[in-house]
């Protein structure tokens, strides 16, 4: 099959301008103004292939945002290929938004001063889709996402989540093959969150819709996505399955002890002293987290040696989750 | 050609959201009407004429100057100064439609809003208080509407003009701003062309500006020969077609500079 996304050697710079400090400085500044250039985004090259949930992630200022609105068509590329829906996305831009729906978790893209219904309307036209199929698809869409009741009321009345939920539905007016989800769940409660996550899920099994997500919510990519796109400083430093990278990465496990009586910490490393362990204590709930390895016996050595010492009152035994992956990841800049 | 006029309707729609501003748009035309028509009458005084205007073709030309700006008038330029600050443009950027062609539909909706439901109230309002003498000219009237929209258009452009260099500066409030007041006193509306020095009436005819207010209104008030009138509505017409020029250029430009604020 096609590749809905196709992107080589992608990159985009940007002028920064710094300001000279003082009074002196900002009239030098009138007359000639320092800058750098910054690479956003770094000979990027990648695919996504019709029908696939790719997670893209990393941390602030890594170069997301700039990436996806490249590949939007609003933004030109300083240099490299993208393909996207078989069309280059800034130079056939209004044939090619005909192709995509866009969510911008953190702009509206409904009018707000006015009906959501209105907003819809405006849409409609604009994407020149049929009653009938307005009808049979957004019905659906509405009722999926619940948002009937809130149709005759103006954006600006609606909360966060409702808003969400209708922004989404006007991303999918004109039933996009393509998705572009940036941070669509930001700010949002858990029963939203779900709710979108499952329509999501629902419309990919449907329709075959591919959807590029965007988040911090690591919770989000585990329930959607298969594959991710690691991004850090405009570089891709990890593409491929979310599993692998838990297996490489998740070793280990982390067991915590919380005791009946006062415990130091040297005492619990001088016990262990001859097991792969080890310690830290969270200073808040007076909680000591030791970190063991994979193999079979390390855990049950561990708690055994433990429990034949000291009196317990809560053990828990837990795999390292993937937020922490991630964190380590970030921290280190590399996988 | 559909969805441009949805937005006129959106427009509309958005217009009436806010009832407030409504009533007190009316009241403010009507003053403002009514302030230059005192001011006319006081710089008239005993005379019969200046410059070839009456006082009665002078008061009209204050009144119908006024309506006419209620339909030209837009604000699209501080709009999308906004939109590219708050890089809400990139929300316009992913949908299938002109960016600039929607703006100027915006300010045509908001611009027949105004016509309708400020203008007319508030010259029936007037024309209550002050003598002005409307054209029974269907013919006058005729031409009158080919002068505004044209006006409009003209207008327009420069607001989009004036709008596109937030790409390159950032904040352009204070150009905006000055735009105005050129525009409020070059066009004419605050002050017939006719009674600018010479030397600057000669400078005034190979800008734009008079296209916006002047012309319209002298239409209207019958101070235009025949053939003068349709030299203007001509010459009207070339500003439209040349500011394309400009506009299109600006705009690519701009796409290829275009950076989005906030993330």
């Amino acid at each position: 099959m096609k590749n809905a996304i196709e992107v080589q050697g992608l990159r985009k710079e940007f002028k920064s301008y710094s300001s000279r400090s003082g009074l002196k400085g900002a009239f030098r500044d009138l007359f000639s103004r320092n800058y750098k250039v910054l690479h956003a985004v770094n000979d990027i090259s990648f695919s996504v292939k019709q029908g696939e949930m790719v997670g893209y992630i990393g941390e602030n200022g890594a170069g997301k945002s700039t990436t996806i609105k490249m590949l939007t068509g609003i933004l030109t590329p300083s240099a490299g290929e993208v393909m996207v829906n078989g069309m280059n996305p800034h130079k056939e831009r209004e044939a090619f938004v005909q192709t995509i729906g866009v969510v911008f978790g953190q702009r509206s893209q409904l009018w707000w001063d006015i009906a959501v219904q209105e907003s819809f309307r405006l849409l409609k036209k604009v994407y020149k889709v049929s009653d009938e199929e307005y009808d049979r698809h957004m019905g659906h869409v509405i009722q999926t996402l619940d948002i009937g009741p809130l149709l005759d009321k103006p954006v600006r009345k609606l909360s966060l989540g409702q808003r969400m939920r209708c922004e989404l539905a006007a991303a999918l007016i004109h039933n996009p093959p393509l998705l572009f989800l940036d941070e669509p769940t930001i700010g949002l409660d858990v029963l939203v969150k779900l709710k979108i996550r499952d329509f999501l899920k629902e419309i990919n099994e449907k329709y075959n819709t591919t959807i590029l997500l965007t988040t911090h919510d690591l919770t989000d990519i585990e329930a959607l996505c298969d594959r991710v796109v690691m991004l850090d400083e405009g570089n891709i430093i990890y593409d491929g399955a979310l599993q692998s990278l838990k297996e490489t990465w998740g070793e280990g496990k982390e067991v915590q002890f919380q005791f009946m009586e006062n415990v130091e910490i040297t005492d619990l490393e001088k016990l262990t002293r001859d097991l792969p362990v080890k310690w830290e204590l969270e200073e808040k709930e007076q909680r000591f987290i030791a970190y063991t390895t994979d193999e079979a016996d390390a855990v049950s050595n561990l708690i055994g040696t433990v429990i034949s010492s000291f009196q317990i009152k809560d053990v828990k035994i837990m795999e390292v989750s993937t937020e922490e992956i991630i964190r380590k990841i970030y921290e280190k800049g590399e996988v | 050609m559909d969805k441009y006029i949805e937005m006129i309707r959106i427009r509309f729609l958005m217009m009436l959201a806010y009832r407030t501003n409504y009533y007190t748009g009316i009241l403010i035309y009507s003053i403002n009407i009514g302030a230059y028509y005192f001011l006319w009458k006081a710089i008239y005084g005993g005379k019969e004429t200046i410059e070839g205007l009456s006082v009665l073709q002078m008061t009209t030309y204050v009144a119908v100057a006024w309506m006419a700006r209620a339909f030209y008038f837009n604000n699209i330029d501080r709009e999308m100064a906004m939109e590219i600050k708050e890089g809400k443009v990139a929300v316009e950027l992913i949908r299938p439609y002109n960016y600039l062609t929607m703006k100027t539909m915006q300010g045509l909706g908001e611009g027949i809003f105004r016509l309708l439901f400020f203008s007319v109230p508030g010259m029936l309002i007037v024309s209550l208080i002050f003598p002005i003498r409307f054209s029974a000219d269907i013919y006058t009237w005729a031409l009158f509407f080919v002068s505004i929209i044209l006006s409009f258009f003209i207008n327009t452009q420069i607001n989009l003009l004036t709008g596109m260099t937030t790409f390159f500066l950032f904040n352009n409030t204070g150009l905006i701003r000055a735009k105005r007041v050129i525009i409020d006193l070059f066009s004419g509306l605050l002050l017939p062309l006719s009674f600018f020095p010479e030397g600057i009436q000669e400078v005034l005819k190979f800008l734009p500006f008079q296209g916006i207010s002047y012309v319209p209104s002298m239409i209207f008030t019958s101070g235009f020969s025949s053939s003068e009138t349709v030299q203007a509505i001509f010459l009207q017409g070339i500003w439209v077609l040349i500011l394309i020029v400009p506009i299109q250029a600006l705009w690519i430009l701009a796409k290829k500079m275009l950076v989005i604020q906030g993330g």
